[in-house]
């Protein structure tokens, strides 16, 4: 299922393209406003609950999970040199699942160990509040890798999409509509940061049931239609 | 022995059709698959490479289906024509990984890289390689299993003539051993000088095959249009419709020229110094006017 020779040039084209940068401002980003805000505020619960959950899990992690997802494929999909991969006696199932390993572990390690520093720099993970956030972002990373691993096997412009869909639906909707959050990945994964928090300053509009067999079926199906997209993925030629 | 058997094969996108109810063998040694641009000739070659299904009919490598049957990259190597490779990696970096991807190790790697004459470069970034290098890397990388099959889209663009020459050696020995190697290519000098085998590709049809003298002669066959100027161009006109390498002779008094339309390559060419001499007449100007490959091409669907 796995293959290490698809893993190792799937982190070197993700770690070494220019977009890249994203991934290591956004965090550095998280960890100055947390400590700019202990150091003009103190320690607060309630301030702390809210730069994790609306910069670090609302916007910070569906972003790295964008650059990572869609950069896993996206780009050699685009630019044809994904035919060395499909030219090989490697079942496309493999090569997708790799991806989406290298995207997971790229998103986890971008967005949750920041979250983990700045919950620690915010409130000392007073209430569990580090250790919740940084849970909800664990499996965001792996949602977000799986769905956004799938934009890129379907479209040209997944970068795009997936930033609408980060920025506009999981920001914008999720704040405004109530219906929306119900289909958020952000609120999934605040269902089991609420979970571990103690309930009062981290809140999911989506109960805890719901919100995991949404995360692994959204995972599930996302990855194995991204297979079969793969699978029959047709390189046109320049003619 | 390796036999790749495309049978009623077309396919289309939307309304355009691309490859149109083509049949064709190719067997060992090389093949070569000549055609215009835009004939349909990487269309053939990407259903050939399991990278695209056939609208209708059957690709098969040895008689299994070779779209979605991902074994039968154990016998093919392909040279794909687009340039975008993995830039970041070394040469080496790059073949090893395609060993890898074959279940192989650096030794292959290595030896393939070698065929290819890239020993010197390959620890450089493939982004700093000219397009002849990289060429030949896409053809360690395509060689590094020891396919049966090698199927290559528009090898040699790009190539200066010697990495061309070298490139068409390396084919050639390949051939020799018994592969089935299949490339492509709009000019017809090189398919001529590599291909016992030509197969011609026009318009989406499959429009000529054979060797390259059949090809040849085909090609040369054909009625020839040319523009004259001369002297006196009447009177050469008489004497040469007398002939019967000629089929028809227009005097276009706006262009002060005769259009010719000669039936007879050989015979034409020798006939009409010979009898501008024999009539004193001065030749001003002879030009072909239908020369361009496509009308070449059209003309071969037409037969």
């Amino acid at each position: 299922m796995y293959n290490p020779t698809v893993a190792r040039l799937t982190y070197r084209a993700l770690l070494g393209r220019r977009r890249a940068a994203i991934l290591f401002v956004l965090p550095a980003l998280l960890i100055v406003i947390a400590a700019a805000v202990r150091g003009f505020n103190g320690v607060d619960d309630q301030v702390a609950s809210d730069v994790l959950g609306g910069f670090a899990l609302a916007t910070m992690v569906p972003l790295i999970g964008v650059i990572a997802g869609t950069g896993a494929i996206g780009p050699e999909i685009d630019d044809g040199s994904i035919v060395y991969l499909l030219s090989k006696p490697v079942k496309r199932s493999t090569i997708i699942f790799t991806k989406l390993i290298v995207a997971i572990a790229v998103t986890m390690a971008f967005s949750a160990i920041p979250t983990f520093i700045a919950g620690y720099i915010l409130n000392g993970n007073g209430q569990q509040i580090a250790i919740a956030y940084t849970v909800a972002a664990l499996v965001a990373s792996i949602a977000y890798s799986a769905l956004f691993l799938l934009l890129g096997t379907v479209s040209r412009h997944a970068v795009v999409i997936g930033l609408v869909y980060a920025l506009v639906w999981e920001t914008l909707f999720g704040s405004l509509v109530a219906g929306a959050r119900t289909l958020s990945v952000q609120q999934w994964s605040l269902a089991l940061a609420q979970k571990i928090g103690d309930g009062t300053t981290i809140t999911s509009d989506v109960g805890l049931p719901l919100a995991v067999v949404l995360l692994v079926g959204v995972s599930v199906v996302a990855t194995w239609y991204a297979g079969q997209k793969l699978r029959t993925l047709t390189l046109a030629g320049e003619e | 022995m390796t036999t790749i058997n495309i049978e009623h094969t077309s396919r289309w996108f939307g309304n355009v059709v691309a490859v149109n109810d083509v049949t064709m063998t190719v067997g060992p040694g090389v093949t070569g698959l000549l055609g215009p641009n835009g004939a349909g000739k990487s269309t053939l070659i990407n259903m050939m490479a399991g990278f695209l299904a056939p609208s209708t009919g059957t690709v098969t490598l040895d008689g299994e289906q070779i779209w979605r049957n991902e074994s039968v990259y154990r016998q093919i190597g392909i040279v794909p024509e687009r340039e975008s490779m993995y830039d970041f990696l070394t040469g080496l970096d790059f073949v090893v990984a395609n060993a890898e991807l074959h279940g192989l190790g650096a030794k292959a790697a290595r030896a393939a890289l070698a065929t290819v004459e890239m020993e010197y470069a390959q620890d450089r970034k493939i982004a700093t390689y000219s397009k002849g290098m990289r060429q030949r890397v896409k053809m360690a990388s395509a060689l590094v299993h020891d396919p049966s099959v090698l199927l290559l889209d528009e090898p040699f663009n790009g190539m200066d003539p010697r990495q061309r020459m070298q490139l068409m050696d390396l084919l050639r020995r390949m051939g020799a051993t018994g592969r089935t190697v299949l490339f492509s290519s709009h000019i017809l000098e090189e398919v001529e000088q590599l291909a016992s085998h030509i197969e011609v590709i026009v318009a989406g049809r499959h429009a000529a095959s054979g060797d390259f003298r059949k090809i040849r002669r085909l090609m040369t066959d054909r009625p020839h249009r040319y523009l004259v100027r001369s002297s006196d161009d009447r009177a050469l006109a008489a004497a040469l419709i007398a002939d019967p390498s000629t089929a028809g002779i227009e005097v276009d008094i706006a262009e002060g020229a005769l259009r010719i339309q000669a039936v007879d390559f050989g015979r034409f060419t020798e006939l009409l110094p010979r009898v501008a001499r024999e009539h004193s007449i001065r030749l001003l100007a002879v030009s072909p006017s239908d020369e361009s490959l496509e009308s070449v091409f059209s003309y071969l669907v037409a037969a």
